[in-house]
């Protein structure tokens, strides 16, 4: 019963939610609805069970991503009003879309049901430790069976590190505008003035 | 699984991964300045590597399994390692004299090379589609950097960017194929993808071994997957160049070999057309394509993706002899277009800057006897002309696709490379019989000279007197690759 209601109440808070993003006038607003549909998909994850997708919802999306969002957001310098004019011109064709996507899912698993696709069988080299929760049983296997390539996915992730600094950063000459206080102290009034008199209706050569 | 036996197979992943990083606290501490320091280092490790794996491949020709299978040492991978890495050396040898002058070295490119070279070396003993991709895409990233690193110059940087999308869409078809290969396999390995290809596979599995190829053909670039080939291949920094069409094409080779043999053993009919009309396509459009070419890095592009119609040749045969062709050809590739990149690299005007025009080589003959003489060499070598020994790579695969009664594929193969004689020998004609151009004056290091000796040694006609040991080596690989069909 608990469980009924838990699900009824995550999963009308996600659409709603998700509505809220694209119906919130300022942009700042829709990204902190995206971040509540977020909690409440993980909400929604919690209660099928699968504790680390829940966890991963809000450490990567909410921790992550919605916040590069918001960053995203604030930097540019988007006119929604006018992005929110083309939706409703767009609208059909999104309604269109949205059928053919909701045909496909249909037919798919409809053929899945009827046994048209033969799938294969699983091998079982990657099956869980039995009795294990989620994460344990995805942390042993991660860092027993599929160690050498965690760690080689770590050094993929450190590749791209460097290459974005190598592509980016501007090396190592002086900032410009850069302030040398001993040099400013030793100049001396005779070096950067001098006197002029110009004549009268003419200017004076810089 | 036993952990430390494990770790025993992988020990020449794991020393390039901790010479990697050490090579960038190097880098992070002393900074640009010790660029050539880190590029020695990085040689010298590559160098030990590549010892530490003729051992491996020494002692059994079948090797030895790591991580419950996902990472097998044998002799193939072994070949294609020491391969990819004699290449990456060459690069590192001539990569900081071409930076330097541009004041553009930085320590990181001989970094990204060692980490390039990991994900090839993790790619070609993969034998699991998880490790396969995971190699793949370490040794893409690293490339993609690599194509811009002069990021000041625009066609650099469009190089990088065109490399780094199509990459990105080679790897989703990629990514797509291996997902439908699981999904109608129910496992990831290629055993497990192989047993279930045995009772004829499904559709899907026939849609997932198809996008597959198409995303390994993307990066062999084999026709009709080739279009970003020459504009990456002319925008990129020279080194890079070289590197592309050597190291990254041996490994991409070697886990095509290695996929299409191992996993799709049972489904010769379902790969075989694929490979023998990406393979005719190949040949005919890269030598097509190179005639009218004004850019001489455009012009050994279009070359390579010619050479890489007569290796898969030597696969569509699908049999033993045609894959240890194949390895035999590769090598002999490696050593002619290091050696071309070399001598395009000393091609420089009086100020010292690269010089890529092929109207400037008229005359060369003249002016730069030295090098006139061993791109000569290449150049005939390239064309398959007999005494050099390029001849001999094209033969031994011509060879097995008539054992393999693929005698129309051999028959048009060597109808092609007529066509593509043609080019080659413009080049040669340029620079013996037309008057100098004069453009070519500057001077070169001295590594360069020895590199680009070292190549037209190696296919010079003295080369020959490597064939019997080559054949050995490459009988011993492509054994350790059809053992388990």
């Amino acid at each position: 019963m608990i469980h009924t209601i838990a699900f009824y109440l995550f999963a009308a808070m996600v659409i709603a939610s998700a509505m809220m993003v694209i119906f919130a006038r300022n942009p700042v607003h829709s990204v902190m609805w995206l971040i509540l549909s977020f909690f409440n998909a993980a909400g929604l994850m919690v209660l099928v069970g699968a504790e680390f997708i829940a966890m991963l919802l809000v450490i990567v999306y909410v921790g992550a991503v919605a916040v590069l969002f918001l960053f995203v957001v604030m930097m540019l310098d988007i006119d929604y009003a006018e992005m929110r004019a083309g939706f409703m011109r767009n609208m059909p064709l999104g309604l269109l879309i949205a059928l053919i996507l909701l045909a496909e899912i249909v037919l798919g698993i409809g053929a899945y049901r009827t046994g048209a696709i033969e799938l294969g069988t699983p091998d079982g080299t990657g099956a869980a430790p039995l009795g294990a929760s989620n994460i344990e049983a995805i942390g042993s296997l991660m860092f027993t069976r599929y160690v050498f390539l965690f760690e080689a996915a770590g050094i993929i992730l450190l590749v791209a590190m460097i290459g974005a600094i190598v592509l980016t950063h501007l090396g190592s000459g002086p900032a410009r505008g850069q302030q040398n206080v001993s040099r400013q102290n030793r100049r001396r009034p005779e070096e950067a003035t001098r006197n002029v008199t110009p004549e009268i209706g003419k200017g004076i050569e810089l | 699984m036993d952990l430390q036996s494990s770790l025993q197979v992988v020990l020449p992943e794991i020393i390039l991964a901790v010479a990697g990083v050490a090579m960038l606290m190097i880098a992070a501490f002393v900074g640009d300045k010790a660029s050539r320091l880190v590029s020695i280092v990085g040689v010298s490790v590559l160098t030990a590597v590549a010892i530490i794996t003729a051992f491996q491949m020494t002692g059994d020709t079948l090797g030895r399994e790591a991580f419950g299978g996902q990472i097998r040492a044998d002799a193939f991978a072994g070949f294609a390692k020491i391969l990819a890495i004699v290449a990456a050396i060459v690069t590192l040898v001539v990569s900081p004299a071409f930076f330097e002058r541009v004041a553009k070295m930085r320590a990181e490119f001989p970094i990204l090379i060692v980490f390039a070279v990991l994900g090839m070396s993790i790619m070609v003993s993969a034998r699991d589609l998880i490790s396969f991709y995971v190699g793949l895409e370490l040794n893409s990233l690293a490339a993609y950097v690599m194509a811009s690193f002069l990021r000041d110059d625009d066609r650099s940087t469009e190089a990088g960017v065109k490399y780094f999308v199509l990459g990105g869409l080679a790897s989703g078809i990629l990514l797509f194929g291996m997902s439908l290969l699981y999904g109608f396999s129910g496992g990831t390995s290629y055993e497990a993808v192989r047993l279930a290809g045995m009772d004829g596979g499904s559709i899907g599995y026939v849609f997932g071994l198809t996008f597959v190829l198409v995303g390994l053909a993307f990066k062999i670039s084999a026709v009709p997957f080739h279009m970003w080939t020459p504009d990456v291949y002319e925008g990129a920094p020279t080194p890079t160049t070289g590197f592309f069409a050597t190291a990254p094409k041996v490994a991409a080779v070697a886990v095509l070999a290695r996929i299409t043999v191992e996993a799709f053993g049972s489904q010769l009919t379902a790969w075989q057309p694929i490979v023998i009309t990406a393979a005719l396509l190949s040949i005919l459009w890269g030598a097509l394509g190179a005639i009218g070419q004004t850019n001489i890095k455009r012009l050994l592009a279009y070359s390579s993706i010619n050479n890489i119609g007569f290796l898969l040749i030597g696969l569509a045969t699908g049999t033993l002899a045609g894959v240890s062709a194949m390895l035999v050809y590769l090598a002999i590739y490696v050593a002619m277009v290091a050696g071309s990149f070399v001598a395009v690299m000393m091609l420089k005007d009086a100020d010292g800057m690269p010089v890529e025009d092929i109207d400037a080589i008229k005359g060369l003959s003249k002016t730069r006897p030295m090098i006139a003489l061993a791109l000569m060499m290449l150049m005939f070598s390239l064309a398959g002309i007999p005494p050099l020994f390029g001849f001999w790579g094209k033969f031994v695969v011509f060879q097995a696709a008539v054992q393999a009664d693929l005698i129309i594929l051999a028959a048009i193969g060597i109808a092609a490379s007529v066509i593509g004689a043609y080019y080659y020998i413009k080049i040669v004609k340029l620079m013996y019989f037309d008057e100098p151009a004069d453009v070519i004056t500057g001077k070169s290091e001295t590594s360069y000279g020895v590199v680009l000796a070292i190549c037209a040694l190696v296919i010079s006609p003295l080369g020959y007197l490597l064939t019997i040991p080559l054949g050995d080596w490459a009988d011993r690989a492509a054994a350790a690759l059809t053992a388990f069909v």
